[in-house]
């Protein structure tokens, strides 16, 4: 690890930030563009889950993580708080790691 | 403006906002952990987590790295991620424009997927300016104190015993499901899980996260018919 990469990765990193929050999205945006925007929460959060749930590195996996996910769903569709699904999620793939 | 001891739903933003901040900053240890094995100093370590600060991107640049992959290896895949703070600056921008640049200058910063997510999740646009920094700014604190935490920790603690890996998942479970009542916000999450999943063993690291954003092409039909240029691209 190189001060070097930790250095160029922060300006980077910010960079992106910048560009999407202050320059690009500084002006009123035509109306189409508007409405794609505001599903961009739905379409990447739902990629991330799929992600963090069913893979690893490039491989699709089907593991305890699954259990634990789907247990967390349950738990949001019944309107159970934030801080109840994430314990939902993490204690009950524990729990189906420790058992299998 | 609203007083946040008078706007009980306001109350309930700024707690499930916390919350989010602490749970996701916990995971931190584990890149702390990582990040110190692949060989990074403590203050390498910390100095990832305060300039860098967007998770995915950290944990790809230390596995990089300490699978002896090259520095330049390191720094496309973990700038690739970052990329998609950029598509969230977007989705930020409407609701933050009023605001003073040096103030949107420190926005930027805290523009990551869940303070992206858990400002979409509200209803109006104070709770989600509210959402948005409550959100980030603690994600910001915890983040870096637990980072602290898991360079010193060393490799005495395993996430995995404790599910935490599943934690990520399962908060974003919770962001999703209320968005999904728009029956268009429905498609596109769909759409966006499928090509995330498709594309995974065939793409580098990072980018199937990237490409689940065509998902939001379902929004360039107009609701109602109107005068509308086909600009979207």
């Amino acid at each position: 690890m190189t001060w070097g990469l930790i250095l160029a990765l922060g300006a980077t990193a910010y960079a992106f930030k910048v560009i999407g929050l202050v320059v690009i999205g500084d002006r009123a945006l035509p109306p189409v563009v508007e409405r794609c925007l505001t599903l961009i929460p739905a379409a990447l959060v739902a990629a991330i889950i799929v992600k963090d749930t069913f893979t690893i590195g490039h491989d699709i996996e089907l593991d305890a993580r699954a259990v634990g996910v789907a247990a967390a769903a349950v738990a949001a569709w019944r309107r159970v708080p934030l801080a109840g699904v994430i314990l939902i999620g993490a204690a009950v793939t524990a729990l189906v790691r420790a058992i299998s | 403006m609203i007083s946040p001891w008078r706007d009980e739903r306001l109350r309930q933003v700024v707690t499930a906002s916390m919350v989010l901040g602490l749970a996701i900053g916990v995971f931190a240890i584990a890149f702390g952990v990582a990040a110190v094995s692949a060989g990074a100093s403590v203050p390498q370590t910390c100095v990832m987590s305060l300039l860098i600060f967007t998770g995915a991107s950290q944990f790809t640049a230390v596995s990089v790295i300490g699978s002896g992959g090259s520095t330049a290896a390191a720094f496309g895949g973990a700038a690739l991620l970052a990329a998609r703070n950029a598509v969230y600056g977007l989705a930020m921008a409407p609701y933050l424009r009023t605001w003073r640049l040096p103030t949107r200058l420190v926005a930027a910063q805290l523009t990551l997927d869940e303070s992206t997510a858990m400002s979409a999740a509200q209803d109006d646009d104070d709770h989600r300016r509210a959402a948005f920094w409550v959100t980030g700014a603690s994600i910001y604190v915890f983040w870096n104190v637990f980072t602290l935490v898991g360079a010193l920790l060393g490799t005495t603690i395993d996430p995995q015993t404790w599910g935490l890996d599943a934690a990520f998942p399962a908060a974003f479970i919770a962001i999703l499901w209320p968005l999904l009542r728009d029956r268009k916000a429905a498609t596109a999450a769909a759409i966006g899980a499928v090509v995330c999943l498709v594309l995974t063993p065939f793409t580098p690291i990072g980018v199937p996260i990237l490409c689940a954003s065509v998902g939001v092409l379902v929004g360039v039909p107009a609701p109602h018919p109107t005068t509308d240029e086909a600009a979207a691209t």
